[in-house]
């Protein structure tokens, strides 16, 4: 089972390689929006890499409710769980 | 029962020449930006387009059309005669019958060439390269025109901050014949209807014109588009089907020299690439940034620019997949003439 800090590494490198944002700021108070600048075409990306990295299924009515990188990792913690 | 004759054609078939048409009017971002309160910063992030081409009153789908016909005839080595079906693949012909191919093929002097339109949005380009092919194998047609033509303005809401900056006018013409060795590969096609809401025309035309209880609406029906959704469908579903076109013609992607996705938005090519892990090698067209997203239109425009520009050369080996409206898709692999 990953860790949540593991979960947010990984989640990190997706941000990075898809937006091009620092992988160091990709924090879990990080609003994806505000703070880190990934648009919501930039965000679908990060959102099918999460989907085959992590195993998981994010629906699109769920996506817009994954405002800031922890709502991210809570999000993939309770689906892998 | 009476014995029927069957025929059959050559056993593989090639692009032989290409056209484009390109309206005169360039639109630079700055002119669409009010009535949609965006900005030029916005629409260049959002889409990588800068400007587009829309067309002024005379340059009408026929007139586009004929055009870029005539130069992809030329280039084929062919005379007007030899073209016997015409294949026109477009959604904004505005009048329903009849197709508007009969009048391409009698305005460029075929003699009485079979001539239809195909209504496969987006994907109308690549559905008639294969047909065009399997014609020509099937013998059924021996020089088969195929044109992506639209003037995507005419159903265009300039205040709709989905669509107005995307569409543009304009149309790509080429020639499909027999050919010694094979340049056009298996298509790989398909449809998804359950997404048939994400890219649409607004309201059926019956709801424009009402009846004697219900009022129509009375203004043209407009395209809508759902964007993110199809962006992720676009992205990562057709990246696998561009994989697919590949796999089925033999062709590594390693041997690929040029990739000509419809030209929807800079991202979605961006995307597409990065989901493929195409070689950087590989010559990506991005027609989109000048030219706007022509729907049926765009992989022929895109394609003929890259040979216009020597990035796509004589014998290259090319991956062309177009997809939209529908959701419809289609993509095949072939030869650059």
């Amino acid at each position: 089972m990953a860790t949540t800090e593991e979960i947010r590494a990984d989640l990190a490198d997706i941000v990075n390689e898809v937006a091009g944002v620092d992988a160091d700021d990709v924090q879990l108070d990080k609003s994806f929006v505000d703070d880190l600048d990934v648009d919501s075409l930039s965000m679908v990306e990060v959102v099918v890499a999460a989907e085959e990295k992590f195993g998981v299924t994010i629906p699109d009515d769920e996506v817009k409710n994954l405002k800031t990188v922890g709502d991210a990792v809570a999000f993939i913690e309770r689906s892998q769980g | 029962m009476a014995p029927i004759a069957a025929t059959t054609g050559p056993a593989h078939t090639r692009i032989m020449g290409m056209g484009s048409y390109r309206p005169k009017r360039l639109v630079p971002n700055s002119e669409v930006v009010d009535a949609i309160a965006s900005s030029d910063e916005w629409i260049q992030q959002r889409s990588g387009i800068k400007t587009r081409r829309w067309a002024g009153p005379e340059e009408s789908v026929q007139m586009m059309s004929v055009e870029a016909s005539r130069i992809a005839i030329e280039r084929a080595g062919l005379e007007v005669g030899q073209i016997d079906c015409v294949v026109v693949a477009t959604v904004s012909h505005l009048l329903q019958t009849p197709a508007v191919a009969t009048a391409i093929a009698h305005e460029l002097g075929t003699d009485g060439a079979a001539a239809f339109d195909i209504s496969a949005a987006c994907a109308g380009f690549c559905h008639g390269i294969a047909m065009a092919s399997d014609m020509v194998r099937a013998g059924s047609a021996t020089h088969v025109l195929v044109v992506g033509v639209e003037r995507l303005t005419d159903i265009l809401d300039l205040t709709d901050r989905g669509t107005a900056f995307i569409f543009a006018d304009g149309a790509g013409a080429a020639v499909v014949g027999p050919s010694d060795t094979p340049g056009i590969g298996p298509v790989v096609w398909g449809s998804d209807g359950e997404q048939f809401d994400l890219i649409r025309q607004r309201e059926d035309w019956r709801d424009v014109v009402g009846t004697e209880t219900q009022p129509g609406s009375g203004v043209m029906p407009h395209l809508t588009m759902q964007g993110n959704p199809v962006f992720r469908w676009a992205s990562f579903a057709m990246a696998k089907i561009g994989q697919q076109a590949l796999d089925a013609a033999g062709v590594s992607i390693d041997e690929l020299d040029v990739f000509v996705p419809h030209q929807a938005n800079m991202r979605i090519i961006d995307a597409m690439a990065r989901s493929m892990k195409l070689p950087a090698t590989v010559r990506i067209a991005r027609d989109v940034a000048d030219q706007g997203n022509t729907s049926a239109a765009s992989v022929p425009l895109a394609l003929d620019r890259m040979m216009l520009e020597g990035e796509a050369r004589s014998g290259d080996t090319a991956l062309l997949i177009a997809f939209g409206a529908g959701l419809a898709y289609a993509a095949q692999v072939v030869t650059v003439p």
